[in-house]
């Protein structure tokens, strides 16, 4: 893998990333309704120097350059909803919080998924194949706004066992990751069971079995590595679905990660939250999709990139 | 999800949770875990607007006055006395000497000077700077007609003694001082920190307790302040606020007990509710009126007889019973009855007459049957609840005058600027008292009100709230109102539909906590069992 394509890839980049913060910042001007309207009527005397104090009384093309030479320094601007934050302070304390909630459930994702669909490729066809693959069905089937309110119904308020909401201790994270890596976890046990079952078939698995080598090497050492390339190909994907698809996982379980500052910004008109965390969505996306292709590349020979 | 509620005192399989969680998760001593809605814009007396902020504020904060939790009468606050002038324009406060900040330094009439020129200074760009307008000159200072902040009608003559002039006898006034946007703030802090003045780390304030902990989108913390004057009567050490938006989160955390008082019931779970006999049902009256809006300057809405035909034709019994479902109480005035002791008498008629009534005056609007109407168009913001009562007014509407309906909802701000800007027929509306006074809902109708969004206007209507701001005597002053609401039923620029009620969960284990028509409990008062 060249050094080329990797500049390539972030040449992209640069024209994508000025195409967003251009489409972001000019929608959600345009959408009725602003950060300071509400339902007591401000008078237009306050309205005035509200706007004055966010320098929404420019004209909306210097605002955009303003936004930009801001962006450079790295300043994301002022929160209008949450008075006395800035947006870099919202995404640093929520950031954080969402990134743990993805990776605990990519976490469960890959342990549940890889040993499931593990134990069914190992005996295809038997009960052990037919109970996991009756689940993962049920996995990719069931939206998060089902599983969620399930699990809290049963393991919250019937058995009592975990928390139902927050994000304190240890315990709440447990249904809140097990919610969201569970669809994942589905779909991460077919490809396994798919992939190992046509590995099996392979001219170089039945050389190792001639060898003399052991079932458990021949799995771990041959068949895993090439068996879980569609799972290594998901994971970026999944990873970045993980983070962005948080919200409705962080809303059943009244979460403070990113999600939920995104959907309410957009709903609060709060302009500038709603830039820095589409922004960042998009850089989170794009990181992800990038890391993969090359670490495919890495695990797979056959794969080259120019 | 399953209507049935379990009994909130089924300890099934508490003893394995206590195991498993140890008390973290529980109030053990005097800590209180409250649901406290959405997340604060700010914790800033006065540029705050919300509920959540208020229930976090007037504890943080203590004005010239406080409340009793259960008479809502004015006890001593920073003050601990006041004499008020024969004509009732001038009010002494004597300000207790042991009253402090949480930093230790002494409150003094300064600070309610500087605190209440902040609120009123245009700079400060307060949305609820209007309750400094009864002090003299607070209006014309807020709108910067008034330069110079010492003609403004509060004065110190010591350091212990503030006088306060008002543009207007104002019986409620001392009710006024419990609101958040009349508390003092620190000069300092707010100098140095700016708009970040209210972080934990900078904070300073009087309450009897004091800000520790936000951690956004889930809780504020707050601790008892030892500086706080009355503070040996504080039996609380800790009180969270959670803010969780949903409704059927926060119901879900206080059956676990991770909350002890919730802010709400969801809608379809208050009648299993109902049925639970542990008494953590919390219902009562609130002053507050769900309502619709009529542009009046809409044809053929600008003609009150069809505005009156249409009122008329709502069966309020029906909709609170059937449709809205929270216990509510139908509105026949505009004013909630008991608003500072008012009991409107002109009532919107219940009785089966008042269809034929309705039809009548259709009739004698030139529209028998509703024949030759255009539509009505009902906007309301996007939710369920505002969809099904305008569904069941379209249907009443129909069946009983003949006159069609169209519905349609916008988000939340975006409706605001629909509303705002008059480009609707009928719009859903509701309005909570700021103060216990009818004068809180009446004056919002007079002409040229920011909150008047029917663009009505009735000289007559503008004279009596008027007047009823300059009368001294309060039998009389409630006659003028009552007048008011006369015109107001009989014009209706608004069709009241109920009276809004509180409901929440509350635990046994609270105590000092009363219900009462403002909402408000003092955490001064409170404590765990």
């Amino acid at each position: 893998m060249g050094i080329n394509y990797v500049l390539k890839r972030l040449a992209i980049m640069v024209p994508i990333f000025f195409l967003v913060v251009t489409l972001v910042f000019f929608m959600i001007r345009f959408a009725p309704g602003g950060p300071f309207s509400s339902e007591k009527t401000v008078s237009a005397a306050i309205l005035k120097n509200l706007e004055a104090k966010y320098h929404m009384d420019e004209p909306l093309l210097s605002q955009y350059v303003r936004y930009w030479k801001d962006l450079f320094r790295g300043d994301l601007g002022p929160s209008f909803k949450h008075a006395n934050r800035t947006v870099n302070e919202i995404i640093a304390e929520a950031l954080p919080i969402s990134l743990e909630l993805g990776l605990l459930a990519l976490t469960w994702a890959v342990l549940i998924g890889v040993s499931a669909g593990g134990l069914a490729a190992l005996k295809p066809n038997t009960v052990y194949d037919y109970v996991p693959m009756a689940f993962s069905i049920l996995g990719i089937c069931l939206p998060t706004f089902v599983v969620g309110p399930v699990l809290v119904l049963v393991f919250g308020l019937w058995l009592q066992w975990l928390p139902v909401a927050g994000w304190e201790t240890w315990q709440d994270r447990v249904l809140p990751s097990l919610t969201l890596g569970f669809a994942y976890a589905a779909y991460i046990s077919r490809l396994t069971r798919g992939g190992l079952i046509e590995i099996r078939g392979q001219e170089f698995i039945r050389t190792a079995r001639a060898k003399g080598l052991s079932e458990s090497e021949i799995v771990i050492k041959h068949s895993l590595r090439g068996g879980l390339l569609p799972v290594v190909s998901y994971l970026g994907p999944a990873l970045a679905g993980i983070i962005t698809g948080a919200l409705v996982t962080e809303t059943i379980f009244n979460i403070p990660g990113l999600g939920r500052f995104f959907i309410e910004s957009a709903v609060n008109r709060d302009y500038t939250v709603v830039m820095g965390t589409s922004l960042l969505y998009f850089t989170l996306i794009f990181i992800c999709n990038f890391l993969v292709d090359i670490i495919y590349a890495i695990l797979d020979p056959r794969v080259k990139y120019e | 999800m399953c209507g049935k509620v379990r009994r909130y005192e089924d300890r099934f399989s508490d003893r394995l949770f206590l195991t498993l969680f140890p008390p973290i998760l529980f109030a053990s001593s005097q800590i209180l875990n409250l649901g406290n809605g959405t997340e604060p814009r700010d914790l800033d007396p006065h540029t705050v607007t919300g509920i959540p902020e208020f229930q976090i504020i007037q504890n943080l904060f203590e004005g010239l006055v406080g409340k009793d939790p259960k008479t809502l009468e004015p006890t001593p606050g920073v003050a601990e006395s006041w004499k008020i002038s024969k004509d009732g324009k001038t009010y002494t406060f004597k300000l207790r000497k042991n009253a402090k900040w949480s930093n230790a330094e002494p409150i003094t009439a300064s600070d309610f000077i500087y605190s209440w020129k902040r609120l009123l200074d245009p700079q400060t760009a307060s949305e609820y700077a209007y309750q400094g307008y009864y002090i003299k000159g607070g209006k014309d200072f807020n709108q910067g007609k008034l330069k110079d902040a010492s003609q403004l009608g509060i004065k110190s003559a010591d350091p212990y003694t503030l006088e306060v002039t008002l543009e207007n006898p104002t019986p409620y006034f001392l009710s006024l001082l419990y609101h958040h946007s009349l508390y003092p703030v620190h000069k300092a802090t707010v100098e140095k920190h700016g708009m970040r003045w209210t972080r934990p780390e900078n904070i300073v304030s009087n309450g009897a307790f004091s800000l520790k902990k936000w951690q956004m989108n889930q809780l504020i913390s707050v601790e008892k302040n030892p500086n706080y004057w009355d503070s040996s009567a504080v039996k609380l050490e800790k009180v969270n606020f959670y803010a969780v938006e949903k409704a059927e989160t926060e119901e879900k955390m206080f059956l676990t007990k991770k909350l002890q008082a919730t802010s709400t019931v969801p809608t379809e779970k208050i009648a299993p509710w109902t049925k639970d006999t542990s008494g953590v049902l919390k219902r009562h009256p609130y002053l507050g009126t769900y309502y619709y809006w009529i542009n009046v300057n809409r044809a053929p809405l600008n003609n009150p007889l069809i505005r009156k035909a249409l009122a008329l034709a709502i069966d309020r019994e029906k909709l609170v019973k059937y449709v809205v479902k929270g216990g509510q109480a139908p509105a026949e005035s505009f004013t909630p009855p008991g608003t500072g002791g008012f009991k409107p008498a002109s009532r919107l008629p219940k009785d089966s007459s008042r269809v034929a009534d309705a039809k009548k005056l259709l009739a004698q609007a030139g529209f028998p049957g509703g024949k030759g109407l255009q539509p009505i168009e009902i906007l309301y913001n996007t939710s369920e609840g505002h969809k099904k009562i305008a569904e069941a007014i379209q249907q009443m509407w129909s069946d009983n005058l003949g006159i069609q309906a169209t519905l349609y909802n916008q988000e939340w701000k975006v409706f605001l600027d629909t509303q705002h800007s008059r480009n609707y027929m009928v719009s859903r509306a509701g309005w909570i008292a700021d103060y216990n006074d009818p004068n809180t809902f009446l004056d919002m109708l007079t002409t040229g009100n920011g909150n008047n969004h029917a663009g009505w206007s009735n000289q007559a209507y503008d004279s009596l709230i008027e007047k009823a701001a300059k009368e001294l005597n309060p039998k009389k002053r409630y006659e003028i109102f009552q007048k008011a609401e006369d015109i107001l039923l009989e014009e209706l620029p608004v069709i009241p539909l109920y009276v809004y009620t509180r409901i929440y969960l509350l635990s046994p284990d609270v105590q000092g906590w009363f219900e009462n028509v403002e909402d408000i409990h003092p955490l001064k008062y409170v404590w765990m069992k």
